[in-house]
């Protein structure tokens, strides 16, 4: 019943539904049960992590005038990840900063307010650079909206690119992204959840089934 | 926030007072930006109800609606239909109709704000109601002790002067227990307010004995306005003993700050080289305040309905 697929990156998956037998259901990490299905392991992520370094140095000549802006959560470390993994192929010391999207959200007014986190530019600003957006999974494309709204009050960037680990599709807006860890078919039904180590204390991407993050079981898509 | 309406600083959690704090950090960071502003509260309408003069606090409040892009409607009692004898019932009424999001009210009497938020549907912040409450001038005033002591927990705090009549006093002592300062209100005894021994705070008649052990001291207007009667023999008396002047700074430990809500009386409660020099943070809590407003604004009217 596993359908094998072909990944952009080229690597060969196994999957099932998040309700299919193997599911490794009632594990536990960080003393809370985790379900569903694990599509990339930790030395898996790290390899997916050195090829998007690989593309991005490729892509853009040797990473010159390039930022990198980590979306948080989880993009923030995967920023850091992708600057650490450039610096030790080619030597080059990529500028990172942090863009919270909180305050350009389109959905602000389906919850209480969201608390704001942290926007960190680095020091020599962004005009006239290439910027590449960092984020951990790319799905409605909301997110990277309000991001591009976002820039366009900090700077005037040359060109802004996007890197996101997952793209489990279901796009709402006409965006995509430059550089993509893995394209994961799903269904609206499922949630791609990615845990890092500097946040979850494990690397991995999961297939759950849908829940919504706070609970209300309004959306946070 | 947990709540919908800012009406008095004793309504705010720890939780929320430092949800309020954490924003306001991320704010202030926002007007070092080319642009300063943020499309948050897009179509939201902020009406600024002021019946009571006001410089600060206003034009605070319009600056931060506006960097959050709300629409400001700025209303003073002066030059409307309140001169005419309109009632504050059938003016929140008119502001209902208008579709507020919020209404910002400063109010000669003491629990206005109350009232009208049983009237409106939006929001309501208190931005000072007579002598009750002014529950943002102690948010920003807590956010300047943390942006220079990096905390509040343990802080201690003397409030000096006009107590009885002071909204920012009260506001303060009700927040800054919260967050776990110490506080000593220092006032003459005719400047104190019954039942003061009932608040979360110390009270001492002698500022000489409190200034060396406090990390800030926050100097209080004399609110001539509201005087009624004698309450010290003459200014120059109030201001020999309860004035901060250059001879009183130096009794103060060297890291300590000197705060004032302004406006301020130079010469009364504090003398100009004092509100002038390195030590006091009193322009530094004016920028201050249109962050925490932001802050506060968008934590009530940025989520859900």
């Amino acid at each position: 019943m596993a359908r094998p697929q072909v990944d952009h990156g080229g690597v060969r998956v196994e999957r099932q539904p998040a309700d299919g037998g193997k599911a490794d259901e009632g594990r536990v990490v960080e003393g809370k049960t985790v379900e569903g299905k694990v599509i990339i392991d930790g030395p898996n992520l790290a390899r997916i992590v050195d090829r998007m370094a690989h593309q991005i140095l490729e892509k853009t000549s040797g990473a010159r005038d390039t930022v990198l802006l980590g979306i948080p959560t989880r993009g923030v470390p995967l920023a850091r990840r992708l600057a650490d993994r450039i610096r030790a192929f080619e030597k080059v010391s990529v500028p990172l900063g942090t863009l919270d999207i909180t305050l350009y959200r389109d959905d602000l007014r389906l919850r209480g307010a969201r608390a704001v986190g942290r926007t960190d530019l680095p020091t020599a600003g962004i005009d006239g650079t290439r910027v590449i957006l960092v984020d951990d999974v790319l799905f409605s494309g909301r997110t990277i909206r309000a991001a591009l709204n976002a820039i366009a009050d900090l700077g005037r960037p040359r060109q802004v690119q996007l890197a996101v680990l997952v793209d489990r599709g279901h796009r709402e807006l006409p965006i995509r992204a430059d550089y993509v860890g893995k394209n994961l078919p799903t269904a609206l039904s499922e949630n791609v959840r990615v845990r890092l180590v500097e946040i979850d204390g494990i690397d991995e991407v999961r297939i759950e089934a849908w829940r919504s993050l706070d609970g209300t079981g309004k959306g946070d898509r | 926030m947990k709540i919908k309406h800012l009406l008095s600083a004793a309504d705010l959690s720890r939780e929320d007072a430092l949800a309020v704090l954490d924003t306001a950090t991320e704010m202030a960071a926002m007007a070092g930006r080319e642009v300063k502003k943020l499309p948050t509260l897009r179509g939201r309408t902020v009406v600024n109800l002021f019946y009571e003069d006001s410089t600060r606090t206003r034009i605070s409040f319009e600056a931060a609606a506006k960097r959050l892009s709300a629409d400001v409607i700025n209303f003073s009692a002066k030059g409307s239909s309140v001169s005419k004898g309109e009632s504050l019932k059938d003016t929140a009424l008119t502001l209902q109709a208008m579709g507020a999001d919020a209404v910002v009210v400063r109010h000669p009497a003491a629990g206005a704000p109350h009232r009208l938020a049983g009237w409106v549907n939006g929001s309501v912040l208190n931005a000072g109601d007579g002598t009750h409450e002014h529950p943002t001038q102690a948010l920003l005033d807590a956010y300047t002790m943390r942006s220079r002591y990096g905390r509040i927990e343990g802080l201690k705090v003397a409030i000096v002067g006009d107590v009885l009549h002071s909204r920012v006093a009260r506001s303060n002592v009700y927040l800054l227990n919260t967050l776990g300062a110490h506080v000593t209100l220092v006032a003459p005894p005719t400047l104190l307010p019954v039942g003061v021994e009932a608040w979360p705070a110390d009270v001492s008649y002698d500022l000489d004995a409190v200034l060396p052990g406090v990390d800030v001291v926050m100097m209080l207007r004399v609110q001539r306005e509201r005087m009624t009667d004698s309450f010290f023999p003459s200014e120059r008396e109030y201001s020999r003993r309860y004035g901060l002047d250059l001879d009183r700074l130096r009794g103060l430990p060297s890291h300590a700050i000197v705060m004032h809500p302004g406006p301020m009386n130079r010469g009364v409660e504090i003398s100009p080289e004092v509100a002038d020099s390195t030590r006091s943070t009193i322009v530094e809590q004016v920028a201050n305040g249109v962050s925490v407003r932001m802050a506060v604004l968008y934590l009530l009217l940025g989520g859900a309905p």
